[in-house]
């Protein structure tokens, strides 16, 4: 219940993020001083006034207007500060009222955030002053209190701030009325350009990709003044500075808050990411009687990247349960006329005349209905998806996107790492065309296993030559990638090749310089290559576990590191098998990944002793098979791994671009 | 506009304009009965389950309930297991929300019921209410009230089952007794 306050009356606060509404019916100017244990205010940096808007837990309007919106964050005050005054005056020049007795008495009230009041006043008996002191916030035993003041002063702000013991008060009354006359001047301003910390943050990673993604943020709240660019002290506006590798951008996000009236920034100044994201891309009203048009980024997330991540998870569930949905119709289908059927047989009186047929057509029938219906809701839940596709696989950033998507030509060595990478594609075999994209989060949890051995999906053992050749090229594309996704020089790449049976293979990898050393042959380079990752693996962890990260040996590379193994298990000696599964089971967790190109019929002298190695890897086909499965109703998706188009030059453009970016990082 | 309805009563889940619904919500919400007597204090805290059962030709085909959130086809999802009640204060404390457009073509009929999972009987629960609630403007549609609940553990709220090319929504309102909607098949099968 909001309290009606009269003058001299306090009121508890329970809240600490306030708005205090004034309206007034004239233009006024809205002020506000912080002021200590005795009510003094050390100097001008205490004032928040149109001239310097922004105090940390307080912000003021910019311009003298008949309503305003005050932002109080009580919590954000600094300890010293014990009062906050609400200071109202009436601008000096125009054609304005220069007194209060001229204008409706001034009403001020104090909400939550969500518009309920706490406390309202309305400020009576103002006569001839020009400035008065409408509330006062104070702290009263840790806890925060209001209290309504109304008093006037004639000599308008200067005496007002005089008397509240400010004693460059006249200068400070001026810079006030001049920041408010030039305030007037400008009537409409362009909204404020979003300030921008670090270009690695991840929400300036949002291009509007939707039809009208941007400017749905000039709401007109009530009373609202024109924002200005803020001359906050806080963040530097410089141009927004688009991040590298995503996709065309159009103009700089607009600010994600409403900056009109309430421009209530709670984000810690320097540190952005906390900024609300930028708005999600409008879906456009449908047409009544059909599905609404999708749109790229249409779900939620703090930046476009997430938004897309979170799609893509989207459509895949929504495929997954729509298929569900198709198949136990068709099954029940067929079990319901299975049932019919039988009943029909087992009915001797239908072995008679034409009955028995009769019942049979009519369960044909009924299940013909039913499995036309169900192809029916299918169609339309396809039709959707594939709508969807189209419009979600050309927004994809690199790291979701395929590599015949032309957002590779445009590659850029990215700055920071992002949410996903995609491994390739899944469909189900009722929608052969309908792909997608299958996203791992990064960092990997788990190794990578490009199986080699011939077990492709239509049976055909196809010459198990020509599948280690497919195998090492899926490797090749995955690592690259990687290598690519990842910032400059924060991902390294090695590869063990015993008998160099790679070597026609890893030609991009190899030409382009990209990997950390020349791949290592013959069972010592095996030997060292193991040895130093494992040693690698043995410090890190040794010192995240003894709390002494920082105690690492300078010289350590912290670039997440993967191994690439192939032709296992040949060259490897007993020790290197187990330094291989140390590898697996502990590298992810301090960034050493393995990627095995390996027939697990090769290494089946082993026995059950790599088991575990081959179960604790997630298996990737090179050719397109069904073993994985959706966590949702577990159906059995066919994967097709992520691979350059044949005769593309795509592949090495990136990776000569990712070498390029290193030799200058370094 | 709330219908209240009675045990038996039937109403088509058409809208006014004559367009089917498209995504209705069960709501469930409960408070615990105070005790008499001493010790009064010791509230003794209620779990009342919220399930549905979804039927195709009287065969139950899938069920959506605490342990199972989601149906296979995604068109009927629960928004969770709800131990105590009594948090939103009249408030739904457990919901099931269906997508009557996507629902599979053979599901025919879709049962709710609330059970008594720590097997208080619902003497000893108060404000006990199921409504169904129209999930696209959050219109309450009807609204059933488990009044004089007696000492029963469980109880068959309401069916919407397909008729014509829309849906519709029955009060069963009978009670019975059981953990777990498994326990409630053989009362439900009368009522498919």
């Amino acid at each position: 219940m909001a309290a009606e306050l009269v003058r001299g009356q306090n009121h508890p606060l329970s809240q600490v993020r306030l708005e205090i509404r004034v309206a007034a019916g004239k233009p006024v100017v809205a002020a506000a001083t912080l002021g200590d244990e005795h009510g003094r205010i050390h100097g001008v940096e205490w004032v928040a006034h149109p001239g310097t808007p922004t105090l940390p837990g307080l912000e003021v309007s910019k311009q003298a207007a008949a309503d305003h919106r005050l932002a109080v964050d009580l919590g954000a005050m600094p300890e010293a500060v014990h009062r906050v005054s609400v200071l109202l005056s009436l601008p000096l020049g125009g054609d304005g009222p220069a007194r209060f007795g001229a204008v409706a008495a001034p009403f001020v009230a104090v909400t939550g955030l969500d518009g309920t009041e706490v406390a309202s006043y309305t400020i009576t008996g103002l006569d001839a002053e020009s400035a008065v002191v409408a509330l006062e916030l104070y702290r009263r035993q840790g806890a925060w209190k209001v209290r309504a003041v109304g008093q006037g002063y004639a000599g308008g702000l200067a005496e007002l701030l005089t008397d509240q013991g400010l004693p460059q008060a006249p200068h400070l009354a001026g810079s006030i009325n001049e920041a408010v006359a030039q305030g007037l001047a400008r009537s409409v301003a362009a909204p404020p350009p979003r300030t921008p910390d670090a270009d690695r943050t991840r929400q300036t990673a949002t291009p509007a990709l939707g039809p009208d993604a941007s400017g749905s943020t000039t709401q007109g709240a009530p009373g609202a003044v024109a924002p200005q660019p803020p001359t906050s002290p806080y963040g530097a506006q410089g141009a927004v500075t688009p991040p590298s590798g995503y996709p065309a951008e159009p103009a700089p996000t607009q600010p994600a808050a409403p900056t009109t009236g309430v421009p209530i920034d709670y984000s810690h100044p320097r540190r952005q990411s906390g900024a609300p994201p930028a708005p999600a891309p409008t879906v456009p009203p449908a047409p009544p009687g059909q599905p609404a048009q999708p749109v790229a980024g249409d779900a939620t997330g703090w930046s476009m990247e997430e938004r897309l991540y979170n799609q893509v998870w989207g459509m895949f569930e929504d495929l997954a349960r729509t298929m569900a949905a198709y198949r136990s119709a068709v099954d029940f289908a067929d079990s319901r006329m299975e049932k019919e059927l039988d009943q029909a047989l087992s009915d001797p009186r239908s072995r008679i005349g034409g009955q028995g047929d009769a019942a049979r057509e009519a369960a044909q029938a009924k299940h013909a209905q039913l499995v036309d219906q169900a192809r029916a809701a299918l169609d339309r839940d396809l039709a959707q998806l594939t709508a969807e596709s189209e419009v979600v696989e050309p927004a994809l950033p690199p790291a979701f996107a395929g590599w015949d998507n032309p957002v590779w030509h445009g590659y850029r060595v990215p700055m920071e790492i992002p949410m996903a990478l995609r491994l390739g594609d899944l469909h189900l075999p009722e929608s052969p065309e309908l792909r997608i994209p299958m996203l791992v989060r990064l960092p990997l949890e788990r190794g990578l296993w490009i199986d080699s051995g011939d077990e492709s999906l239509d049976g055909s053992s196809a010459d198990s030559h020509e599948l280690r050749r497919l195998a090492l090229d899926t490797a090749v594309a995955h690592a690259a990638r990687l290598l690519a996704v990842y910032p400059a020089g924060e991902f390294a790449v090695h590869v063990i090749d015993p008998a160099g049976s790679a070597a026609q293979a890893l030609v991009p990898l190899v030409h382009t310089g990209v990997l950390a050393a020349p791949p290592a042959v013959g069972a010592a380079g095996v030997t060292d290559v193991l040895t130093r990752l494992t040693q690698r693996v043995d410090l890190v962890q040794m010192a995240v576990r003894g709390g002494a990260a920082d105690s690492l040996p300078p010289g350590l590379d912290t670039a997440e590191q993967l191994l690439i193994v192939n032709d296992f298990p040949h060259g490897f000696d007993d020790r290197a098998v187990t330094q291989l599964r140390y590898l697996a089971d502990e590298g992810p967790s301090v960034g050493v990944h393995l990627m095995m190109v390996a027939d697990r019929e090769d290494a089946a002298g082993y026995g059950p002793l790599l088991d575990p190695l081959w179960r604790s890897l997630m298996r990737l086909t090179p050719l397109p098979d069904d073993h994985l499965a959706d966590p949702w109703v577990g159906h059995a998706w066919t994967y097709e791994p992520a691979l350059v188009p044949p005769g593309s030059q795509v592949l090495r453009q990136v990776l000569t671009e990712v070498a390029t970016a290193r030799t200058k990082y370094r | 506009m709330t219908v209240n309805m009675t045990k038996g009563q039937a109403i088509s889940l058409q809208k006014n304009d004559g367009t089917g619904l498209t995504a209705v919500r069960m709501g469930l919400g409960w408070q615990a009965a105070p005790r008499r007597g001493l010790f009064g204090s010791r509230t003794r805290e209620i779990d009342l389950d919220a399930s549905a059962v979804l039927f195709a030709d009287k065969q139950p085909v899938d069920v959506v309930f605490f342990r199972h959130l989601v149906s296979d086809d995604g068109s009927v999802r629960h928004t969770g297991d709800n131990l105590v009640g009594g948090v939103g204060q009249g408030g739904d404390d457990e919901a099931i929300l269906v997508d009557l457009a996507r629902v599979p073509v053979h599901i025919d009929q879709i049962v709710f019921t609330v059970n008594s999972f720590t097997g208080q009987t619902f003497q000893e629960v108060q404000n006990a209410f199921c409504r169904l609630v129209d999930e696209t403007n959050g219109q309450e549609l009807a609204r059933y009230t488990l009044a004089g609940g007696g000492q029963y553990t469980a109880q068959i709220m309401a069916k919407v089952h397909r008729s014509g090319s829309g849906w519709t929504l029955t009060a069963l309102g009978t009670p019975t007794n059981g953990r777990t909607f498994q326990d409630l098949m053989p009362a439900i099968l009368p009522h498919l």
